[in-house]
């Protein structure tokens, strides 16, 4: 019998419980780094995001005010109304150009009875102190109520874009003095009229509501044209993608036979919600225009091309959300003798109805944001008209929200990028809200078995 | 237009044909209901779809053939009459056919089954249709350049006025060099968040990581675009490249890059944490019992059990980086250029296929064409990696079902 030699001289084990050894602080210390790579990539993941939403928010925020005049205008009967009958179609022949007279009278005598006075100030720098785009709102403004003419009344006048970008940092007494559009005399200028309360800086509606403008004038541009036309192609998407997902869905969720046709459906899904969202476009201008003969820049195109597009991104949650009715459902319906589409229509689809929705705006906010394809079907051409209402407006140039902000970067003003930025606001603002519609609806009505 | 009234026509009739069959129906039953083989509506519905159904074939059938400039737009006016008579003869033939043994439900249940396969047939005609208009449109391409001159061309430089070279090298060069970017930005982060959020994040700080990885995922790639055109491309001028003397342009190859990966961090971490969670906790268990720590079990078990769906997720990201169109349009710039330099403006496939096809476009044109050609390896690149990746992930999902 060999005992194991239990002497008492035996020196402890160097790795206690208590005290760790070289390796195991080794290993620790790894464990530990490897906790740190892991929260400093979370980290870098959030800080990408905050600083990707401030950046763009504190860009963008600078659209949403504008800089107004606000000086009384005599409207000039003898101008406006040479035939004095106050008849807005005879009205409606005179100029633009006219309204822009009228108009710089009315800030010529607004700045000499401010009794402002600023050394090596031009009278140019007073009449490009408003926008070019002023004359035409002021002209529309009179057409809608002609019985203004021949009074003074108070009018805001859009104010230039370097004005307007002065009161926004963006331009300053530097830049001015080498910028042919401006002055440093014309900024003192709207610095004093700031002052006395004749230049006020107020929530720019007209962004919201105003169609593009040309590349001269940043400050009247807006993404009206661009939210109808966007619209306009979440309805296409709405009546054309949602009834072919789920119907798509149900046939293969609950009819089809395993076979090569349904696999090759199966597959092509799944690959066509990996092909690249401008070779959607490629396939919008060969076979929607140049093929069918469709119009470029229309709503109804953009709209086919996203619905395209939106299909696989539909089907698959259409088809998670009928694979999560329970087949009990089914088998009690099929028992008290209705047919599988009976079963189907009248009582898995209703209780999978929850589950479609949410995919549906899931996939319609992908479709919103989408810019590449809408580039290639012309949608970038400069739109100033609204298109006329659905369903003939949908064949009516339009923009699209996401490419209104690509032509705006391809501008050489920096106030597009101002605007560009705003717009984003925009579209952030409207996915916002369909996401959280989309978790409302998942919360509110998801039902687990 | 006198396809649109026809349709509209026809749907009234539809309409009408609803109302009479429910009502003959209804007649042909007598007293008791019961002796109807299907609910009345059924009946109405029939005879509804067998009136709309010929017309709407007529209507398309005409419609594409009108597309294909096969007859004259004047011929319209004969097509929606003839339209029209199809759903009045459909309508006669309805009504005819109900009667109490009429199974007038298996009837519309084989109508609407129809409806449902030519749906999701849609997907099959979509690849069709992109795979034959890039095709066709290439093949033209290749009449007027040659083929190898555009896989081997080194130089990209179109002129409307002709006699442009078109070579592929220098954009499929870009591709890859922004596309190498944004992985080695997004994999690494994608990953360590991944793994973090599975094996040691508390619930709280999933609960607040999570969804804000998720936010990233759902913002688009224009507003990314517009991020690395402000605010990465003169960040990394200013305080990088004008520094160390290696450009002075906003636009370059790191900032799409940069961007681009920071686009693709949701995707490979959603992508990374399936599949970590694919693995077995079993292994895990294993691991941890004999002693190792939690970070030997990841990287000693749990990714070589992983790595299979690890590629697969790589591939796709891959593919979604070489597609990507709105980052590098604003962020890379529009100069074609084989080069090494990542603070260069380079140029891509997408970029390219952008800049050839807006604004008045020559369909005869190579300089136009071209992007139909670009547009046919983007799909076939994009469309190989798919499809092993999607193979891969398939398989090493099976391995553990």
């Amino acid at each position: 019998m060999t005992d194991i030699p239990m002497s008492s001289e035996a020196q402890p084990r160097g790795n206690s419980l208590l005290s760790q050894d070289a390796r195991t602080r080794k290993r620790n210390a790894t464990e530990k780094r490897f906790r740190m790579y892991g929260v400093i990539a979370i980290g870098i993941a959030m800080a990408a995001l905050v600083i990707l939403l401030t950046s763009i928010v504190s860009d963008g925020a600078g659209a949403f005010r504008q800089s107004y005049l606000s000086i009384p205008v005599a409207l000039d009967a003898e101008t406006l109304d040479p035939n004095g009958n106050r008849d807005p179609a005879e009205m409606s022949k005179v100029l633009t150009l006219s309204y822009g007279k009228v108009l710089d009278k009315a800030v010529e005598t607004a700045v000499a009875d401010s009794g402002i006075a600023i050394e090596g100030l031009t009278s140019t720098d007073t009449s490009n102190l408003i926008s070019k785009e002023a004359s035409a709102q002021l002209r529309n403004h009179v057409l809608a109520d002609p019985e203004q003419v021949g009074q003074t009344v108070d009018f805001n006048v859009l104010v230039n874009g370097r004005v307007d970008g002065y009161f926004k940092r963006r331009v300053s007494m530097e830049s001015a003095a080498r910028d042919a559009n401006t002055s440093p005399q014309q900024l003192q200028l709207a610095d004093a009229l700031k002052e006395q309360g004749k230049l006020v800086t107020r929530f720019n509606w007209n962004f919201i509501t105003n169609p593009d403008a040309s590349d001269q004038r940043p400050e009247a541009a807006g993404v009206g044209v661009a939210i109808i036309g966007s619209a306009y192609m979440m309805l296409v998407v709405l009546f054309l993608a949602v009834p072919i997902g789920v119907a798509a869905s149900i046939y293969l969720e609950e009819f089809a036979p395993q076979n090569r046709w349904t696999d090759l459906i199966e597959v092509n899904i799944s690959n066509l919600a990996a092909v690249p969202s401008i070779v959607f476009g490629i396939l919008g201008l060969a076979a929607f225009i140049n093929f069918v003969g469709l119009p470029q820049s229309a709503p109804i195109v953009g709209g086919l091309v996203l619905t395209l597009m939106t299909l696989p991104t539909i089907i698959i949650s259409t088809r998670a959300a009928l694979k999560s009715v329970p087949p009990s459902i089914r088998d009690a319906a099929l028992g008290v003798g209705a047919s599988k589409m009976q079963s189907i229509f009248h009582h898995v689809l209703p209780l999978a109805m929850p589950g479609i929705l949410t995919g549906t705006i899931i996939g319609l906010a992908q479709a919103l944001g989408e810019t590449a394809p809408l580039l290639l079907i012309g949608m970038v051409a400069f739109v100033r008209e609204f298109p006329a209402a659905p369903p003939e407006g949908l064949w009516d140039p339009a923009s699209a929200l996401p490419v209104q902000v690509y032509n705006w970067t391809q501008r050489a003003d920096p106030a597009f990028i101002e605007r560009a930025s705003g717009a984003i606001i925009v579209l952030l603002i409207f996915l916002f809200c369909m996401n959280l519609l989309a978790i409302f609806l998942r919360r509110r009505f998801e039902r687990r078995w | 237009m006198p396809l649109s009234w026809a349709l509209l026509v026809s749907l009234a009739l539809a309409v009408a044909g609803y109302i009479i069959g429910r009502s003959r129906a209804f007649a042909s039953a007598g007293t008791d209901i019961r002796k109807l083989h299907s609910r009345p509506g059924y009946h109405g519905a029939s005879v509804a779809l067998t009136t709309l159904t010929p017309a709407i074939v007529v209507l398309m059938l005409a419609s594409v053939l009108r597309m294909a400039k096969v007859f004259p737009p004047e011929a319209t006016g004969f097509a929606g009459l003839l339209a029209l008579a199809a759903s009045v003869a459909g309508l006669g033939w309805g009504v005819t056919r109900i009667n109490t043994d009429f199974r007038a439900r298996n009837v519309v249940e084989k109508i609407v089954q129809g409806f449902l396969i030519f749906c999701s047939s849609i997907a099959i005609l979509t690849t069709a249709g992109i795979v034959l208009s890039l095709i066709f449109e290439t093949g033209h391409f290749f009449q007027k350049y040659s083929w190898t001159e555009f896989f081997f061309g080194l130089n990209w430089t179109p002129r409307f006025q002709g006699n442009s070279s078109l070579g592929i090298l220098p954009l499929l060069w870009g591709t890859l060099y922004i596309s190498f970017i944004a992985l080695l930005v997004a994999v690494p982060i994608g990953m360590f968040a991944a793994i973090y959020m599975s094996e040691y994040a508390s619930k709280r700080v999933r609960g607040i990581a999570k969804p804000a990885i998720e936010i990233l995922a759902g913002i688009p790639t224009i507003v990314y675009g517009l991020f690395a055109l402000i605010t990465v491309g003169p960040m990394l001028r200013d305080y990088f490249a004008q520094p160390l003397g290696l450009g002075s342009s906003g636009s370059s190859v790191l900032t799409a890059g940069l961007v681009m990966g920071i686009m693709l961090i949701p995707f490979v971490s959603s992508l990374s944490d399936d599949i970590i969670n694919a693995v077995p906790q079993s292994m895990r268990d294993g691991a941890l019992g004999l002693g190792s720590t939690p970070s030997e079990t990841i990287k000693q078990v749990v990714l070589p059990a992983a790595l299979p769906g690890v590629v697969g997720a790589v591939l796709l990201a891959a593919s979604r980086a070489i597609g990507e169109t709105m980052i590098v349009v604003l962020g890379a710039g529009a100069a074609a250029r084989l080069g090494l330099n990542p603070f260069e403006a380079m140029t891509t496939i997408t970029v390219k296929i952008v800049s050839q096809l807006t604004g008045d476009n020559d369909f005869a044109a190579p300089e136009t064409l071209v992007a139909f050609a670009l547009g046919l390896t983007l799909f076939v690149i994009t469309l190989g990696l798919n499809v092993v990746a999607l193979y891969i992930v398939r398989k090493y999902r099976e391995q553990y079902e």
